[in-house]
Order: structure tokens, then sequence, then C-alpha cells
């Protein structure tokens, strides 16, 4: 024990790396929330009325609405009141390339290890890099507008492309889905919107890094993602947040429809700063994360890796309206100090032959409490329909918690669902068989800790993968002996 | 759960009941249970009657089931119709001391002086005379009527039950039988508290079959507290099967001290509404628990096992296996927890739910939870939803069996695999064969129960 312990304050002290305030002048406005403020974010982004209408009734369905319970968190009390609802950088300009970006901004990028420059060159990977809500940088537009993919900001294709917009917002999560879902409606500042036409392969991978900057504000992003049919796109989403003592409130919103034939992936890496050991600070973490796959034979992908957030509160699920639909759900949470994750999956059947896997590994540590929450409901005209879920969970730690709280939903007798969790630590066979063959303890439990995600790890797009290893790797090494 | 949701049109319903009656209630009561009596009523008002809002009855609506006028009948004397006449247990070479239970009360003819020396079964309004000590030993001490609003409802109306009592190390070789029956010309509600307290050392088995013997709908709401104490063992054994018009709400609530062993089996054959609550608490180490269940349903019935297992202490083993196969428009619900305590290091546990659906309209859901706070456990539970395996059919037809007979070999082997565990051969043997007859179809309501009541 004297050993675990000594290896569990060498976790603990270690400081969040991503932790720093880049110093880019934002503009604000004053804290709370009312209707005044809602018609300040508004006009602010020159939004056209249909978008002022909407967040004006989600606000007031807000405001019916009582903050829910039912999660497996402790949440503090939030003072709605005491949150800035908009920070943007000073004037956004449009680049047209890298050169003009504030060498900040840039630099801020370097430290975090994705690099703008080296992204673009490199990897072929389009960014667009949402700093406080405003987005500053758009790479690729071009290559992307020859094969008539729209990919820019939420404000942007508000003002460019009010139709698609108009048509599309809302339907997947509609405003009056769940509180958080409702209070991103009414004041959401900016976010991506994608769209991918008619049967157009994306080249490249799409990203998005999202990174909470000034103190204060909460963050509420909103994607929007357009699959027509017989399209394919490949969507990430990573996330850093430099480190605060205040929690900051995150309730963002992500829409996906899938039309007809089209595939989706959708990928995240979410490494918000956790609170420091004694769990002070941190970034609330409440996401309601959905796609529809609308069409026949359409597919979507949810791959996730979670590793920070004080507490972590999503469920990206999908709707399988279309007949032989494809849905997977591939998490890897992890959770370490004070940190609380309630995080799963929905998968609604609906269409006929439609199939969802659901893979979930959570991993706790230290006195965190890390909860997979499901849904699998297989409705009457869903015949043959195929689900199959596994959750499982890592205990390191004997102070920590994990918790499985899956719901099956069966009402057609064709279909087959099947789920299955187990719960366990490292076994000190394990260790031993390492240690035993010259591979140190913490080695050894970096290896097993890798080896019980790579199912996970492997979906991930590779430039992913790295940077999600990576990730365990600095929040467990070594966490128990 | 808000209060504003809590006070429906059931709820008061049963709170408007509760007060016509009180007086009778608490006349033909004894003093121990009526003393609880208000409090259980605060906390019923407090949840209410649970709507489908709430997480627990999430699958089960009992607004539906209160939401109409139940009657009780606070008085013993028309639970005192001479039953034996027209009431015998036909389960050949089942050799068992049968206590009979009428409407929630204790029979006063049972012959029981055959029971051997350090066996006390008598009513609960008896045991309170008697061995109060005894009793309250067990009573309200580890169950909570503000947990639960079907056990507030029992609190407020339950005037009489079942008491028993195993000394130290006395092992009781032959079951007790303990059959409930429904029975009377008017729709009622009747409540039912029971008290079991198993000694250090001793052994009992327990079958406990359910019935009704007229046609009217029934709400029985059984509640049982036992106290199994250091290596002691305990077998329960209920077999559920009353008319498809009545509501059954029984539970079962388990506190386990060290070395101690307990199994139960939930046997659901007919009954309209059904809910099962069985708590057990593994509150010493090295107890170990084993809960079974198989529920064959149809038309309209509606099946509800609801588990919750505490390992308080270390290296407790806990093993669930339940099954259900649905036909008809029937709805099956399983919900079960596992609550791995913090300190229950090694703790192994074990939750298992699979169900079949036979019909298009026949619908199951599943919840199986895991609450774990320590890392030192080996926990897993598995959930299946599904149907006959084709291939498997395939097999048996291709040596010559009829796809009917094939079809019905594999229900029944699907189903059998719950009752090998069951430790009293003449009901298992029994209870095989009701189960092949029911899933024939060759049953009726009345000829498919342990007990015939040749009415």
């Amino acid at each position: 024990m004297g050993d675990q312990d000594k290896l569990l304050n060498e976790v603990t002290q270690r400081e969040y790396q991503y932790g720093f305030v880049s110093d880019i002048e934002t503009e604000t406005i004053s804290k709370g929330l009312n209707e005044d403020v809602i018609r300040l974010i508004s006009s602010k982004k020159k939004e056209p009325k249909f978008m002022l209408d909407y967040r004006l009734k989600a606000y007031r369905y807000w405001q019916k609405m009582d903050m829910p319970k039912w999660a497996h968190l402790n949440i503090p009390e939030i003072d709605f009141q005491d949150i800035i609802y908009y920070a943007a950088p000073k004037s956004t300009p449009k680049y047209e390339s890298l050169d003009e970006v504030d060498p900040e901004l840039l630099a801020t990028f370097d430290k975090l290890g994705i690099p703008l420059q080296e992204q673009k060159q490199l990897t072929g990977v389009a960014v667009d890099a949402v700093i406080d809500s405003v987005s500053v940088k758009t790479t690729f537009k071009e290559t992307l507008s020859e094969k008539g993919i729209i990919f820019c900001s939420f404000s942007e294709a508000v003002q460019e492309h009010p139709d698609l917009i108009q048509k599309y917002l809302g339907k997947a999560v509609p405003y009056t889905d769940n509180y958080f879902a409702a209070l991103n409606s009414a004041v959401f500042s900016d976010g991506s919107f994608c769209y991918i036409p008619k049967g157009v392969r994306c080249p490249m991978e799409l990203s998005t890094y999202f990174r909470i900057n000034a103190s204060n504000t909460g963050q509420f992003e909103r994607t929007l993602i357009v699959a027509e049919d017989d399209s394919y796109v490949s969507y990430l989403e990573g996330c850093t947040a430099p480190q605060r003592d205040e929690n900051q409130l995150h309730a963002a919103i992500v829409e996906i429809i899938v039309e007809k034939g089209a595939e989706v992936k959708y990928s995240t890496v979410q490494n918000w700063y956790p609170g420091d050991k004694n769990g002070v600070g941190g970034i609330y973490n409440f996401v309601t994360k959905r796609g529809i796959c609308k069409g026949d034979r359409s597919k979507l992908l949810w791959n996730q890796v979670e590793t920070g957030s004080a507490i972590t509160w999503k469920y990206p699920s999908c709707i399988l309206i279309g007949d032989d639909t494809v849905a997977e759900f591939n998490s890897v949470a992890l959770t370490n100090n004070y940190q609380q994750a309630d995080t799963g999956t929905k998968m609604i059947h609906i269409g006929k032959n439609s199939k969802s896997t659901i893979v979930s590994k959570g991993i706790s540590a230290g006195k965190s409490s890390n909860a997979y929450r499901g849904l699998v409901k297989v409705g009457k005209n869903a015949s043959n329909s195929r689900n199959f879920s596994q959750c499982d969970s890592l205990l390191l730690g004997n102070q920590c918690g994990a918790h499985t709280f899956p719901y099956v939903e069966v009402a057609n007798n064709t279909a087959i669902v099947e789920h299955e969790a187990t719960t366990s630590k490292i076994g000190e066979d394990q260790i031993f068989y390492c240690n035993q063959r010259g591979i140190s303890t913490e080695d050894a439990i970096g290896m097993i800790v890798n080896g019980y995600a790579k199912e996970v790890i492997n979906k991930l797009p590779m430039e992913f993968a790295v940077e999600a290893q990576r990730l365990l790797e600095i929040s467990l090494e070594g966490s128990v002996g | 759960m808000s209060d504003k949701n809590a006070l429906n049109n059931a709820t008061l319903a049963l709170q408007a009941l509760y007060l016509e009656k009180k007086g009778a209630i608490i006349d033909n009561a004894p003093d121990f249970l009526n003393e609880k009596r208000d409090a259980a009523l605060d906390s019923f008002l407090v949840q209410g009657v649970p709507s489908k809002k709430v997480e627990n009855y999430k699958y089960t609506n009992l607004v539906e089931v209160f939401d109409r006028q139940w009657d009780v009948v606070a008085s013993k004397d028309d639970a005192n119709i001479d039953v034996e006449e027209v009431f015998q247990c036909d389960v050949p070479d089942l050799d068992t001391f049968t206590i009979l239970m009428v409407n929630g009360w204790y029979y006063p003819k049972n012959d029981l002086t055959a029971l051997p020396e350090g066996v006390t079964v008598c009513s609960l309004q008896e045991a309170f005379a008697h061995h109060k000590d005894l009793v309250e030993e067990v009573y309200c001490r580890y169950t909570d009527h503000t947990k639960d609003p079907v056990l507030s409802l029992n609190g407020m109306f339950a005037q009489d039950g079942l008491f028993v009592h195993v000394a130290k190390n006395v092992i009781l070789e032959r079951p007790l039988q303990i059959i409930n029956l429904m029975n009377g010309d008017s729709d009622r509600m009747c409540s039912q508290r029971n008290v079991v307290l198993l000694e250090q050392g001793s052994q009992a088995k327990i079958a406990v079959c359910d019935h009704t013997l007229s046609n009217q709908a029934f709400v029985f709401n059984n509640m049982t507290e036992v106290l199994v104490k250091e290596n002691a063992s305990l077998d329960v054994y209920n077999v559920q099967n009353q008319n498809n018009q009545t509501i059954n709400l029984s539970g079962l609530n388990i506190e386990q001290q060290s070395n101690s062993n307990v199994l139960t089996h939930a046997v659901v054959l007919h009954g309209g509404v059904i809910r099962n609550n069985l708590t057990i608490n593994l509150n010493g180490e090295n107890a170990n628990a084993s809960m079974y269940g198989i529920s064959v349903a149809d038309q309209e019935q509606h099946v509800d096992n609801f588990t919750t297992i505490y390992h308080s202490k270390p290296h407790c083993v806990s093993n669930q296996v339940y099954k259900n196969v649905m036909s008809g428009n029937s709805e099956g619900v399983f919900t079960g927890c596992i609550h791995v305590l913090p300190y229950a290091e090694k703790t192994a546990a074990f939750q298992q739910n699979n169900s079949l659906l036979l019909t298009e309209t026949a619908q199951m859901n599943t919840k199986p939870q895991l609450i774990i706070d320590n890392d030192d456990v080996k926990c897993s539970h598995g959930a299946t939803v599904g149907q006959i395996d084709e291939e498997a059919l395939f097999y048996l037809r291709s040596r010559g069996i009829g796809e009917h007979e094939a079809r019905l070999m594999m229900i029944f082997a699907f189903a059998h695999d719950v009752l090998s565990n069951l430790r009293i051969e003449p009901l298992r043997d029994r209870i095989d064969q009701l189960l092949e007859r029911r899933l024939r179809g060759e049953d009726s309501p009345c000829d498919s129960c342990a007990i015939e009541c040749n009415s």
C-alpha cells in the first residue's frame, strides 16, 4: 500500500499540462441571463429574425424547467445569473492565410501540440478553430467549397445559408429536449456547421478545436452536421481548456442528420481542465449530442475519449429511423481525483434491420465516480434489429466508483439485444507477470490500461489516436501499484 | 420525485380509504403494528402512488392499478371460511408443514403440532403477544417505510401475517409450505406482513404459493422481513399463480449476517400485475445469496422483478439469474441493482437476465445496474432479449423433430436452466411439469398451479 500511495501521490501532483491563459483581447457582455441578453447576443451576431425567435422560445421554455437530478453526479448549485453568456475575441477579421492570424493564438495551439500550420501542411486536416465561441479561422475552405462542401462557423452559416439552418436547426435536438439543450438553444454563441452535398465523399477529416479561454465564460457551442444522400464525412472534435479555479459551464449541442446511404463518423477527444487534485475548479461538461440516421442504409459512428472535465454528462445518441441503418458508439471515459462522469448513449431503433453496437470502457481512479448510462430501445416496427452492448469498468484505487445503468426496452420479437458488463481491477497476477519479465509496475499498468482501451482507440482517426493514447498515459501512469 | 406528482388521485383515494377504515383496522390489529401506521401514511403521502416518472416504477404503472375504488376488509371474520375441505395441495411426494394464510390473515385451523422443537410458526398477532422480543429483532429494523410507497401502504393496512422462528442450530428438514389464499365475493385489497428469523446455524426451506380461490380482483400486498443470522441457511421459493385480475405486490427484504446462505426463487405463472421487490443486504463477511426467477407470461400480464443487492461487507458472493418467456401482449420487466459499498473487498457479484419474446406484441424492458464503490471486486452482468435460435431449431428439425415440438423443447430448456437450482426435488419436478403444460397451452389458470383448489 505504501508504494501505491507514493505512486498515487505522483500522479495527483501532476499539474494539468494545458493550464494557461492565452492573452487575447476578448469582448464580453455583463453577467447574467434574461431576454435582453439573448436579444443582445442575437443582435451582436447580426442574426435573422428566425434565430432570435428560436432563442427566445428556447429561453422561455428553459425558465419553466428544473435542473435535472437523475444523474449519478453530485453537481454543486449552478448560478446561471453569474455567468457571462457571450465572449468573443475582439474584432474577427477574415483571414486568407495563417500568417494573418494573431500569433498569440497560434502559439496557444502550438502549446497544445496541435499547430495549425503543421496540420495544414502535413496532415491535410481542415481546422475550424473556435476560441471562446467565435470561429476565428477556417482553413481549407476553398478546397472544400470546390466539392460543394460547406464547413464554416455557425454564425457564418446563419448569415450565408439561412435556409439550411432553418431547415435543420433543432431537428435532432429540439430545444425542449432537456434543461441544458434549452439553455444552449437560447444562448449559444457559435459553433460549426458542416454540409456535405449528395454523393460527395469529403476528401479530408474535418476538425474543430474548441477551447474555453476567457475567464468565467460559459461556452455554448452548437454543431450541426448534415450529410446528404450517399455522402461521407469524418469529423473530429478536440477540447482542452486552461486552468481555472472557478468551475466553468459548458453546455453544447451537436446535431447530426444522416440522409440515405450517407456515413458520418464523429470523433471526440475531450481533455478539459478536470479541477485540481482536491476537486477544486474544473469544467462542467453538459453536452447533448444526437444524430438521426434518417435515410435507409445510413451510418453514424460516435467515437469518444473523455479524460477531462470535473463533471461530464454526455450521451451521444442515435435515432435509427431508416431501414438497414447502422450506428456505433465507442467510448473510453477516464476519471481521476474528484472527477465525475455520467456518460453513455441511446440507441433508438425505429427502422427495420437496424444495427447498433455499443462499446464503453470506463476507467476510474482516485476518488472519482464513473458511470455508464445507456438506453437501447427497439420500437414495434424495428424488425430484425440488432444491438450488442459491452460496458467494462476498470477500477484503480479503492475509493473510486464505477457504475452501470443500462436500460433495454424491446417491443419487437424479431429483435436481438444483448448487453454485458464487467467490473474489475487490474489483476495482481497480471502485474506480477509483467514484473517477472522486468517491466516496472508503472509501465505494466500503462500497458494494461492501453490494451484495455485499445478496442476503442483503434477506431479513432490516426491523429486522435496518438493524442488519446498520450492522454491516457498522462492521466493514469502509475496511479496504482 | 416532487410532492406535486405524489398527490395524484390514486394517492388521495388510498388516503381516504385508510382514514375511513382506520378505526376498524386498529381494533383488529396488535399495537405494535398500529404504532407505525400514521407514520407510514405520512411517508406514503410524501411518495404517493408511483407514476411512470418515478424511476423505480418506470415500467410498472401503479397509478393505473390504484386509480379505482378498492375495498379493505379489516376484520378477520371473513377469512374464517373452511378452506381445508376445498383445498388440498396436490404436489406428489411433497412432504411439508402446510400453513394457510387467507386474505392476509393467519388461518386459525393450521395444525402445526408436528413441528420439531425449536421451530415456531404462528400468526404475527400471536407472535407479538408471546415472542415480542424476537419479532422486535426483525420487524422494521432493516426495512424503511419511507423508501418505497408500496411498503408504506403495507405499513398502513397490514394487520396480520406469519411469524417463523428457527432456534439456534435447529435444522428443519421438512420444508414449510405457506399458501397465501385470496378469497372473497368482492374485489379487495389484502395486506400481509411476515417476519422470519433464523438464528445462528439454523436451516429452513420455505415454499410460498400465492393463489386465488375466487375470480375477483385482488391487490395482494405481501411484505416479508427476514433476518438470517451467522451460519444460517434459508431457501425461499415463491410460486405465484393467481387469477389474471389480481395485482401481486410482493416484498422480500432479507438481512444476512456472516457465513449465511440464502437462495430465493420466484416462479411466476399467472397473475395480472406482478411486482416482486427483492432486497438482500449482505451484511456479514462470507455471506452468499443466490436469486433465481422464471416468469412465463401471456395475455395482458405484467411481470416486474425488481432486485437490489447490497454488498455491505467483504468476501460476499451474490448470483442472480432471471429469465422471462413472454407471449401474448404481456410485458416483462427486470430491474436489478448490485450495489457494492466501499470497503466490501473481494466481492463477487453476478447478474443475468435473459428474455424470450414469442409474439409480436410482447414486450421486455430490462435494466441491470451496477453501482460499485470498491475496486477489489469481480462484478458482471448480462442481459439479452431475443428469440429462439433458428439454427438450433434447424438442428433439431433436421433430426426429425417437428417444428412445434422443437420450439417447445428449446423454450423448456431455456426455462429449466433456472429451475435446476431449486433444492426441493418434488417441488422442482412439479414446477417443471407445470411449466411444460403452461408452454404447451394445456393449462387453465386453475389447474396450472402448485395447489389445486378443485373448485
